[in-house]
């Protein structure tokens, strides 16, 4: 039953449908924000947006290139911040889906600085009161049949859910018939993230955090103690 | 639409240009991304960089108003390289027609002109007829004065080089579009064309499409799957707007509206029915008769009789050569000369060319009545920037409509396909369905016409029976539309009883045995149901995703029409992987799509003629399409003139710079300016995703507004840098006519075009503000700039071309 997210930015017009029906699922405000010489906005996540579709103009083999990039929470399968956090209580899994879930107990979390700086893809965002906020796959769609929010409202099909395997699958072959016109074509790090993007070219040009900087996924002393009492913090998870 | 939506995915080649599909038809990229998955090759050509462009396999930008030059280039590219689909040519289009010894053209002016009307006498752009009165054809096309050899000559002007110095796009863009759309000549290939108001708002937007049309044909891609000439509607029911005559010169049907120097119904018929003396010409308008009888009989019901002429006198009669659009309601009302004014579903303080003007204009009213779904810039116009409120006599009535899912109805997409929607929620507070209010403001015009009032005839013999429990009825106006038998009828072995729906507008009377308030739509309702309401989810035989079950398209459910001219003069389909139709020999029928017609093809499978067979063409009255188009008002080919405000002193193509035939408006509200170093920008408008026509459903949203906060300005990084404008600054964009503050969005999708030796900068702003909302009441309307002027066939305003200054506050 584990699931897994395709996001193929070869097929994403930036219509920004899904950052719409994000916000519409999850009740979240609007932000008040103002054109800053850009079509993206807002300018960044915050505790309020879970997702952003991020847009840049590139110039790739002197050919302008406007690329967008629908970021969210990369539902790690092994995640940093739940490790670095240590509170099930606050941060965990959900063993059925491998959906990386913040509750409102991250307030209390000692230690949320590092919770966030954790995060190979700066995701997370605190609220003033010190909550954390981000994607949660529409979980309770999931568990309801439904697909995430972003997923069902996306008219081209850049946004894919399923069974990690079936996703996985349909990522490599979409890559396959991609490098034939886009050489540099990757998937960014499909064996650690549920949240696989298939981008055309080099995945900064896309955003600073498109992949995992080199080393994110190298555990600390203290993060590699954590996973040890991992099969009880999972138990813990499935109590709350 | 030719064509439908789902038949994008059809395309081998996909040229989006005069339109922005992903983000302003975004569903649409539905279709288009699976055309692309299947190998097909996306052209997005556009002044900017847009969304649609970063999805494009290969795009270019041309300055705005060259989009003559730019496909003009094209035909004559198809001609010299004989790219096109001979065949074709020959058997559908008029490519064979003699044109007659008066035509003619020189210096960019055609013959006829009638310099003090600003208008032609198209009779002079005659077809030679022999003598039966059938136009005379020469397929050898060696005749020098046969449309082929007229076309190629007529756009042998349009050298790569030229087009290049008009337009700005560089000769190797644009010999990879031709030569890439070119290939789709082939009789296996297609070719679509998605295009929106980036062709459609010029002084030449109805020849803009018309040049499209010209390439479609010579490719042999018309009637075909995966071709057309495809109009994205700007709203999901413009189509059906359209179809139900939401126009001053027509009547419900594409029927002409009849003017002031028609007298009777027999003059009306003998003025508009065209004749072909051509016996393999289907021509279908001969029935005209028929769908206007039919219609008096709708509007006017028993009343309605064959003494009385079926009540054409009734019908309201325009003026002689004078024009009502939208360009021309509005100047009178600036001039003072009437007094009332319905704003109905629309906001003309932001919506139409020229906004300060139109506000200026809704002060000289009496009264207005704004029925929409909130206050807007329109209904609030006397206290709005530049307005003092003492000094407003207008008084405003405010209706509430309620939204689209409120109520039950249908609404008819670009691709023509009628969908009947059931209501949602009820209507809020006191919010009304348009339907209901329209009703009942009729009920009352005749109360008080039954207490007299000039002529109340019209309005008293009106049947105006749409209610059910004192309610609006869609079924009811749905049914009457498609249209009853009112007398029992006997065609052949069927007899049709009074009361009945009719099932099919071949049917249709004209000696008042049937209504219909729209012929199209004859068979949409019929006794086997309502067609629209129906969500049959199985493809056609043929798999091309027509999907006849699903909903229901006029005409007759032809989901792809002219598709006689997918097949050879034998009737066997030109691409057998994506046959439209073919013609069963042994069964002696068409299979597939319903066909535009019953007829057997031209020919007999071994190549004789087939006296039964009809042209292709059946709406045209030779039965042709038309190459040369002499029915339009400003040339039957089309030819570059400058926009009315352009960056150039000359016109490289002929003398004249402007469309001849363009309408200019005088009031002081009307100055506009060419070459004026005080306006030296090329300026287009256009819309964004996130935000809907005016803004008034999209900017009291705040998810939408969040997205799209505020009005700007896109400018090139090398007009910034000479203008000192850093990114994301306010600044001010000003035309002849006014000026809006902006925010500079400093992009490189926007880049300085060289025209004839000189650089030309370009910028572009939405449209869709309004100083109602945000509160801030900064965000104006970007048609305070645009000028009043437009096309000469459609009035539609130039809002894509016009020149304004960008300057720092």
């Amino acid at each position: 039953m584990s699931k897994s997210f395709f996001v193929d930015t070869t097929l994403c017009t930036a219509c920004r449908g899904c950052q719409v029906a994000c916000k519409q699922w999850h009740n979240l405000p609007a932000e008040k924000t103002q054109n800053r010489g850009s079509f993206q906005n807002p300018a960044d996540l915050s505790f309020s947006t879970y997702k952003l579709v991020r847009m840049n103009e590139a110039v790739v083999d002197g050919q302008l290139k406007w690329l967008f990039f629908p970021d969210q929470c990369r539902h790690c399968l092994e995640p940093p911040c739940e490790a670095t956090a240590g509170d099930p209580g606050a941060i965990y899994s959900d063993p059925a889906t491998g959906a990386v879930i913040y509750t409102a107990a991250t307030k209390g979390l000692g230690n949320i600085d590092d919770v966030i700086e954790s995060c190979p893809y700066n995701i997370p965002r605190q609220a003033p009161d010190g909550t954390l906020a981000k994607c949660d796959m529409c979980l309770d769609r999931v568990q309801n049949g439904l697909q995430p929010a972003c997923v069902t409202t996306c008219p081209t099909g850049a946004m894919n859910f399923g069974e990690r395997d079936e996703i996985l699958a349909l990522a490599k072959n979409r890559l396959e018939v991609v490098k034939k016109k886009y050489p540099q074509a990757t998937l960014l790090d499909p064996e650690d993230i549920r949240v696989v993007f298939l981008v055309s070219y080099a995945p900064q040009t896309y955003h600073e955090f498109a992949v995992a900087s080199n080393g994110s996924f190298n555990m600390t002393r203290q993060v590699a103690l954590r996973r040890m009492l991992k099969p009880f913090t999972g138990l813990i998870s499935r109590l709350v | 639409m030719t064509n439908h939506w789902i038949d994008l995915k059809n395309a081998d080649v996909i040229l989006i240009m005069g339109s922005n599909a992903a983000e302003n038809h975004p569903i649409s990229f539905k279709w288009v991304t699976e055309a692309q998955k299947n190998g097909s090759t996306l052209i997005s050509v556009d002044p900017r960089f847009t969304r649609t462009s970063s999805k494009a396999d290969i795009y270019a930008p041309l300055r705005s108003g060259t989009d003559i030059p730019f496909l003009g280039g094209m035909i004559k590219y198809i001609l010299d390289n004989k790219l096109y689909h001979e065949e074709y040519v020959l058997n559908y289009t008029n490519a064979a027609f003699i044109v007659g010894d008066a035509f003619g053209f020189s210096d960019g002016l055609f013959v006829g002109y009638d310099e003090k009307k600003r208008s032609y006498d198209k009779s002079k752009w005659a077809f030679a007829l022999d003598d039966n009165g059938v136009p005379k054809r020469d397929p050898s096309l060696k005749n020098p004065r046969c449309v082929f050899n007229l076309l190629k000559k007529h756009y042998d002007r349009y050298t790569p080089k030229r087009v290049s110095e008009v337009t700005g796009t560089t000769e190797a863009q644009l010999l990879e579009i031709y030569k890439t759309y070119g290939a789709t000549g082939k009789p296996d290939k297609s070719a679509t064309i998605m295009y929106a108001m980036g062709w459609t708002q010029h002084t030449v937007g109805v020849q803009n499409i018309r040049t499209m049309a010209i390439i479609q044909q010579l490719l042999g891609n018309m009637g075909i799957a995966g071709g057309g000439v495809n109009a994205l509607r700007g709203e999901s029911n413009v189509q059906g707007s359209t179809d139900q005559a939401l126009l001053f010169h027509l009547l419900p049907g594409y029927l002409p509206m009849p003017s002031a120097s028609i007298e009777s119904l027999a003059a009306y018929n003998a003025n508009f029915t065209p004749k072909s003396n051509d016996p393999r010409s289907a021509n279908w308008w001969q029935n005209r008769p028929k769908y206007v009888t039919s219609l008096l009989k709708s509007f006017f019901g028993d009343k309605a009789t064959a003494e009385n002429d079926f009540g054409f006198g009734w019908l309201p009669k325009l003026d002689d050569g004078k024009s009502y659009s939208w360009l021309d309601l509005f100047d009178s009302m600036y001039e003072g000369k009437f007094k009332g004014f319905f704003a109905w579903g629309q906001n003309p303080a932001c919506s139409g060319a020229n906004s300060g003007k139109t506000r200026k204009a809704l002060a000289k009213l009496d009264w207005m009545v704004n029925v929409n779904l909130f206050d807007n810039e329109t209904g609030s116009f006397w206290k709005g920037p530049g307005m003092d409120p003492a000094k407003v006599k207008t008084e405003v009535f405010m209706l509430p409509a309620c939204v689209s899912v409120e109520k039950e109805g249908s609404i008819t997409n670009s691709g023509r396909w009628m969908q009947w929607r059931y209501r949602g929620p009820k209507p809020l507070g006191d919010s009304r369905p348009d339907g209901d209010i329209i009703v009942e403001l009729g009920l009352k015009l005749k109360e008080l016409y039954t207490k007299g009032g000039t002529y109340p005839d019209p309005i008293l013999n009106l049947k105006w029976d749409y209610m059910t429990d004192h309610q609006f009825d869609a079924h009811k106006v749905a049914k009457e539309i498609n249209g009853y038998w009112l007398k029992d009828k006997t065609i052949g072995d069927v007899t049709y009883k009074a009361g009945s729906l009719v099932p099919s507008f071949a049917l249709l009377q004209a000696d008042g045995s049937t209504s219909a308030g729209n012929w199209l739509y004859t068979a949409s309702y019929t006794d086997k149901g309502n067609m629209a309401a129906r969500r049959g989810q199985e493809d056609a035989p043929n798999n091309i995703g027509l999907y006849p079950g699903f909903a229901w398209c006029w005409p007759v459910n032809r989901r792809i029409i002219y598709n006689r001219a997918s097949c050879d003069p034998k009737g066997q389909p030109y691409n057998p992987k994506r046959w439209v139709v073919k013609w069963d020999t042994e069964a002696k029928k068409w299979v597939g799509d319903v066909p535009d017609g019953p007829w057997p093809p031209l020919q007999n499978p071994d190549g004789s003629l087939n006296e039964a067979g009809r042209y292709a063409f059946i709406m045209t009255k030779e039965g042709h399409s038309q190459l040369y188009g002499p029915g339009l008002n400003d040339g039957p080919f089309p030819e570059h003139y400058e926009p009315l405000e352009c960056p150039v002193e000359k016109n490289v193509f002929g003398k004249l710079l402007l469309n001849p035939t363009a309408p200019v408006y005088g009031s002081d509200a009307d100055a506009h300016f060419t070459c004026d170093p005080r306006f030296p920008y090329v300026c287009t408008t256009y819309r964004v995703a996130e935000h809907w026509q005016t803004g008034l459903m999209t900017r009291p949203q705040p998810w939408l507004l969040e997205l799209q906060p505020q009005m700007f300005v896109e400018i090139s990084e090398e007009l910034a840098k000479l203008r000192g404008i850093t990114n994301g600054e306010r600044v001010k964009v000003a035309s002849a006519r006014g000026a809006v503050e902006c925010t500079a969005m400093v992009t490189k999708r926007f880049k300085p075009f060289k025209i004839s030796g000189t650089v030309v900068h370009e910028v572009g702003i939405p449209w869709h503000f309004g100083w109602r909302w945000p509160e801030s009441g900064k965000e104006e309307s970007a048609n305070l700039l645009t000028p009043s002027t437009g096309d000469p066939n459609t009035r539609i305003p130039e809002s894509k071309a016009f020149m304004v200054n960008v300057a720092k506050i």
